[in-house]
């Protein structure tokens, strides 16, 4: 195994603290890499974050050693494989808290995830049932939401955010009734940043009777999440944020329901028996894993929780967190910038527009100076909408950002304005 | 700035993103469509007034890039006057022009400041809307024609 870049070349990049952050950018060889020829300064890291090259071995070296398929062959390599991605649920289940590894699912993602939930669990929402959601959420949080509406005769009620962006509570809480069967929100928004108190959300949701899921996408990079402690029913998230592999993510269920949830998807390693009378489902988690799953994606998460995990999630965060103060505070020295979504408790995002220059041009011209940003709607067109614009430049930051890559954001930002004086 | 930059953003494209041509509803099109690039969220609405087979007036309204406005403000320009069939052959030109291949077979005149847009792979979209909106207003209305 390739160890972990240990040597740090003085005056490369800043330190913040213990955080050595000029240290841990050698783990990620993309780093290094070069755009239109300049350094590349990576800030999309909302849209996927980049991988340490200790996930990109292990990716590999299962490919390379042992691929075979898992839960079915006596051989050597199924048994090692199959060892290999079990404990790469330990590491999820330990990751995030859950009671037992039975509730950890792997799925594709967090939209997935949801998909999962809204199929399976949804089946027990009837006419007049109602659905909350909050105006921030993802497309991937509506969506599934909205089909299962349309199947269910139930109806979605949004929660409406304040001009900060925050989720306002007391509406919230109107908006939750008896009939409320489901709440489905962001712990951490991708378009604004914003920070939802989920378990506080959970409590006022429990109090009326209704399950509660928590996209956790954004948040597992930067926040510790403690399912228990949260009591939230499904926590959902995706690899590929988490500096682990795209193709792969998890779905957290309280035992309790994912037993009582018909089965999503039928097929191999999700039966006990089958006869063509009838099948009988597998046990948690592998009713709600048919088929061959992504080996490699499941092994290599473990890795990326494993990496991430030594770092400190607490190091982690204070880390980003100053960080986004730091660009915050150039961000408001900067005449004809607004930002959108300045709540209170945010992390990792800063979403802006600039007066006069739409959010493409200004990606193309950041681009070229090597700064990879996203400018778009962030598939969450109801939060662009609320907030009155077609589209806004996103900076978001992961553990290997610097204070020189914001630096670099903002020299970029002064060449938008040479284009678009 | 770098010279792809600069031959991207020239001034008068960016002059024609501010102050835009043509820019409004046209209470008197005889075709409109409404064009939409679900990448950026852009929206705009393409009016022509068509009188026997010939582009009398264009304009168009929405929001968009730099790029995607200016272009359809140079559009609007360049289609007064044309046939249908002299505005068809426009498009597939102008297409040629952005995607880096224009063969000259129609003279592009001031459109050909966007040749820039060649360079970046993912603009072209943006310079492409109203002229794909121009196509679909165009062929909405000649198949509502034919069923008459």
């Amino acid at each position: 195994m390739k160890s972990a870049g240990s040597e740090l070349q003085a005056g490369q990049t800043s330190t913040s603290g213990t955080f050595d952050v000029g240290r841990l950018r050698r783990d990620f060889p993309i780093l290094a890499r070069w755009v239109h020829g300049k350094p590349l300064v990576y800030l999309d890291n909302a849209a996927t974050n980049q991988k340490p090259q200790i996930v990109i071995d292990c990716e590999a070296r299962y490919y390379a050693e042992y691929n075979a398929n898992i839960h079915r062959g006596v051989h050597s390599l199924s048994q090692q494989a199959t060892e290999a991605y079990e404990s790469a649920r330990d590491t999820v289940q330990r990751f995030v808290n859950a009671a037992w590894r039975e509730e950890i699912v792997f799925v594709r993602g967090a939209t997935e995830a949801i998909n999962l939930v809204a199929a399976s669990y949804g089946q027990r929402l009837r006419s007049g049932d109602e659905i909350l959601i909050t105006e921030m959420e993802h497309h991937s949080n509506i969506v599934p939401w909205q089909l299962l509406c349309e199947r269910s005769g139930a109806v979605l009620r949004v929660a409406p955010i304040n001009d900060a962006g925050e989720l306002i509570l007391g509406e919230f809480e109107r908006l939750l009734g008896p009939r409320t069967r489901l709440v489905a929100v962001t712990h951490l928004s991708n378009a604004l940043g914003t920070i939802n108190p989920v378990k506080e959300l959970t409590t006022l949701a429990h109090a009326q009777g209704a399950a509660v899921l928590v996209d956790g996408a954004q948040a597992v990079p930067h926040l510790r999440v403690d399912v228990q402690a949260l009591d939230c029913d499904f926590y959902v998230f995706s690899g590929h944020k988490l500096y682990g592999p795209t193709g792969i993510g998890v779905l957290y269920g309280k035992a309790a329901l994912l037993t009582d949830m018909p089965p999503y998807q039928g097929g191999g390693d999700m039966i006990k028996q089958v006869t063509f009378a009838r099948s009988t489902y597998a046990d948690l988690p592998y009713k709600f894993e048919a088929g061959t799953p992504h080996i490699a994606g499941g092994i290599a998460l473990g890795s990326a929780i494993t990496y991430l995990a030594g770092l400190g999630l607490d190091a982690v965060a204070a880390h980003e967190q100053a960080l986004l103060a730091y660009a915050t505070a150039l961000a408001n020295d900067t005449s004809g910038l607004r930002l959108i979504g300045t709540a209170g408790a945010k992390a990792s995002i800063l979403s802006f527009v600039l007066d006069g220059v739409h959010p493409h041009d200004a990606g193309t011209i950041l681009d070229l100076e090597g700064v990879a940003v996203r400018s778009g709607h962030h598939c969450a067109m109801p939060v662009m909408e609320r907030f009155g614009v077609p589209a806004t430049v996103r900076a978001s930051f992961a553990l290997y950002n610097s204070r020189e890559d914001v630096d670099a954001l903002f020299l970029a930002l002064a060449k938008v304005r040479e284009v678009f004086p | 700035m770098s010279p792809d930059l600069r031959n991207l953003y020239q001034e008068v494209i960016v002059d024609h993103s501010r102050h835009p041509h043509n820019f409004g509803r046209l209470a008197q099109a005889s075709h409109h469509a409404e064009g939409y690039n679900a990448l950026c969220g852009d929206k705009l609405t393409v009016y022509l007034k068509v009188t026997d087979g010939v582009i009398e007036m264009a304009s168009f309204e929405g929001v968009g890039c730099a790029i995607a406005t200016a272009s359809a403000s140079l559009m609007t320009d360049a289609l007064k006057g044309r046939t249908v069939a002299q505005a068809e052959s426009l498009l597939a030109e102008f297409r040629a022009l952005v995607t880096g291949g224009a063969t000259g077979a129609v003279p592009l005149g001031k459109l050909e400041v966007l040749a820039g847009v060649q360079e970046f792979p993912a603009r072209v979209k943006c310079a492409t809307l109203a002229w794909h909106t121009v196509h679909a207003a165009l062929h909405e209305q000649a198949e509502a024609v034919a069923t008459e």
